[in-house]
């Protein structure tokens, strides 16, 4: 069976286990390696799965009521005495409630803390807005030297931990609420902080997705190319740092580019990817698929996800269109090619 | 006070809206049952004997204000909602279900007869020392009440409240603590300590009153209490046990967030008629 780097989950456990568990498997494999990591949480260790750190390695696991904001300055403190606190709970918790103690306690003062936020976007989709969070992309990439990660699957998510445990400086890692189907089959992936997947080829257009919905990009440029159109699939697993390259690759090749994200398309990948076309001084159709400045509405996940055209459907459909939109047509513009 | 035919009457209404908490967390597909029944007598004497509301105009500006801080127990909130007439008791169908008004917390712009949309805990109370400082600026007579979890009162924001409404001298505000033992991760001693919880919130300036939580007589006592205070916010520390009325879920942390098969509705609907028969 296929071993990562050392540890001894497998890819058929992580074909098994959702996202949030795979994690908890993993940073308890580390920690019981690694004496210098900590695990920390807000009264959620069983719903956020760092509970199995717990159930592991207690002395070096602290339950911290719920009572994020002190959380966060603890770790900051605790990062002070040499140790790696890994620090977790919902997604709007960490990203909102605690916001100012992210920045000003970890970010500002560069603590080597990673943060894994639970019930990103809206994976908790019955639970309604307050626990719903679509802005924490937003938040976190605004953070000077933070760097931020949306694993689209388990096995992306292991990868992503381990990758944040090896380097130094704060990391925000967000993740579903764990019943996300899986995106990879196998191991045989590279995973590169600030380096995007190219999961298909393609020239007419590029989809750049991050987080769970790279799956449905996936399956929207594969029934796109069933109706002739050749479709690039980015995973942009990190937004920060921007793989930059990939964009402007995806702007001379395909000169077409639909971005898809849990997330608002105010400040998260959406607007990371546009800011990188400006720069970039190239002509390039553009649409940015996401939750469209709003607060969510109350429902399942898959429904959610079709309802803010983020599933398969909604990114075909926005295929269809920026294919259709024909830049190049309009008077006032002097392509440069 | 209480006479024996208006507890009688107290006690039936929490026994039938129990009922209807089983029946939506069964066709809703979970709910956060375990804190629902903790609360849910606080809430029957609240709104079948003191909150002075007008369910036709949710609105009304005179209407006295509650907030369920610990927003989580919304599906208790919303079964008594609907049968004190804000809405159809035939839309709870729709709990949980896509597009729905109601999720598992209460949206106050989409919920008749909710005052915060609460969620995230530690902000209901400070939203309500907002109502009742209003109610003073104002010059209006309405009463605040809020109920906050125990699990809760983790959090620093709750003691930012505390201090406000003691500062501010808010005695038109009175808040109780659904002190049932248990947070998410298990019982609070266990995950933080709060005792003593009564010496806390006295040394924070409020009135504290401590009662059984299950007792209508004592609920009643403690409400009527509070509103003949004159000085201070009244904090009343409710002793209550999660999942109270269905012997399988009474103080059991797994019984924090469930769902429910047939035969654990049938189970669950047994164990609320023994515990409180006509
Ligand atoms: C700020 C915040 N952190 C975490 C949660 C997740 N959460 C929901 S309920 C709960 C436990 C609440 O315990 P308590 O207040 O005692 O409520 P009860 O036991 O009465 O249900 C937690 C941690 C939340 N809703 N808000």
């Amino acid at each position: 069976m296929a071993k990562a780097q050392g540890l001894t989950w497998t890819v058929e456990d992580a074909d098994q286990m959702t996202q949030a568990e795979i994690y908890g498997a993993v940073i308890t494999q580390m920690g019981q390696k690694d004496k210098r990591l900590v695990a920390l949480t807000a009264d959620l260790a069983r719903s956020t799965k760092i509970g199995k750190f717990e159930e592991k390695i207690p002395e070096r696991f602290f339950n911290f009521g719920i009572a994020e904001a002190n959380m966060f300055a603890v770790a900051s403190g605790m990062a002070d005495a040499g140790l790696i606190p890994i620090v977790s709970t919902f997604a709007v918790f960490s990203s909102l409630r605690a916001a100012e103690f992210v920045r000003t306690d970890i970010c500002y003062q560069k603590r080597n803390v990673k943060i894994i936020a639970t019930h990103s976007g809206t994976s908790f989709g019955q639970a309604g807005t307050t626990h719903h969070c679509t802005e924490d992309l937003a938040v976190m990439r605004a953070l000077a030297g933070m760097t931020v990660i949306a694993p689209a699957d388990a096995l992306e998510t292991a990868k992503a931990v381990e990758a944040a445990v090896a380097m130094d400086g704060p990391v925000y890692i967000r993740i579903g609420r764990g019943f996300e189907p899986p995106l990879h089959k196998d191991l045989g992936f590279e995973f590169q902080i600030g380096k995007a997947i190219q999961l298909r080829e393609g020239t007419d257009l590029t989809v750049i997705a991050t987080g769970v919905p790279v799956r449905h990009a996936v399956e929207a440029a594969d029934l796109a190319k069933q109706q002739g159109h050749s479709v690039r699939v980015l995973d942009m697993h990190t937004l920060k740092p921007l793989d930059e390259a990939a964009v402007l690759a995806a702007v001379k090749d395909t000169r077409r580019i639909v971005t898809v994200e849990d997330h608002s398309v105010v400040g998260g990948l959406g607007t990371a990817v546009a800011e990188a076309i400006a720069r970039s001084g190239k002509g390039c159709a553009f649409r940015s698929l996401g939750y469209q400045d709003c607060y969510s509405i109350v429902g399942y996940p898959d429904d959610l996800q079709h309802h803010y055209c983020i599933d398969g459907d909604g990114i075909l459909a926005a295929i269809g269109e920026v294919l259709k939109a024909d830049f190049e047509a309009d008077e006032d513009w002097a392509d440069e090619d | 006070m209480l006479d024996a035919a208006e507890k009688k009457r107290l006690v039936k209404k929490a026994r039938q809206l129990r009922e209807r908490i089983v029946e939506v967390t069964f066709t809703c597909g979970g709910a956060h049952i375990g804190g629902a029944f903790s609360q849910h007598d606080i809430l029957v004497a609240l709104y079948y004997k003191y909150l002075r509301l007008d369910p036709a105009q949710p609105a009304w500006s005179e209407r006295d204000r509650f907030v369920l801080s610990k927003g989580h127990g919304g599906i208790g909130h919303a079964v008594i909602l609907a049968d004190k007439g804000y809405y159809a008791d035939k839309l709870l169908d729709e709990f949980n279900k896509t597009g729905s008004p109601f999720g598992m917390h209460l949206d106050r712009l989409k919920v008749p007869g909710v005052d915060a949309s609460t969620g995230s805990l530690g902000h209901g109370i400070g939203i309500a020392v907002g109502m009742a400082l209003g109610a003073r600026v104002t010059g209006k007579s309405y009463r605040t009440y809020c109920l906050i979890g125990d699990g809760e009162c983790h959090e620093g924001s709750v003691w930012e409240s505390a201090m406000a409404a003691a500062h501010f001298k808010l005695a038109n505000l009175t808040c109780f603590v659904d002190r049932n033992g248990f947070s998410l991760d298990g019982p609070t001693e266990k995950i933080m300590a709060l005792e003593p919880l009564d010496k806390k919130f006295e040394a924070f300036g409020w009135r504290v009153l401590q009662i059984d939580g299950h007792d209508f007589d004592a609920i009643c006592g403690a409400i009527e209490e509070a509103q003949r205070e004159r000085e201070r916010p009244v904090m009343v520390i409710a002793k209550t046990i999660k999942g109270k009325g269905v012997d399988f879920m009474e103080s059991k942390t797994g019984w924090h967030y469930g769902g429910l098969d047939d035969e654990m509705k049938r189970k669950a609907l047994e164990s609320i008629r023994r515990t409180y028969p006509d």
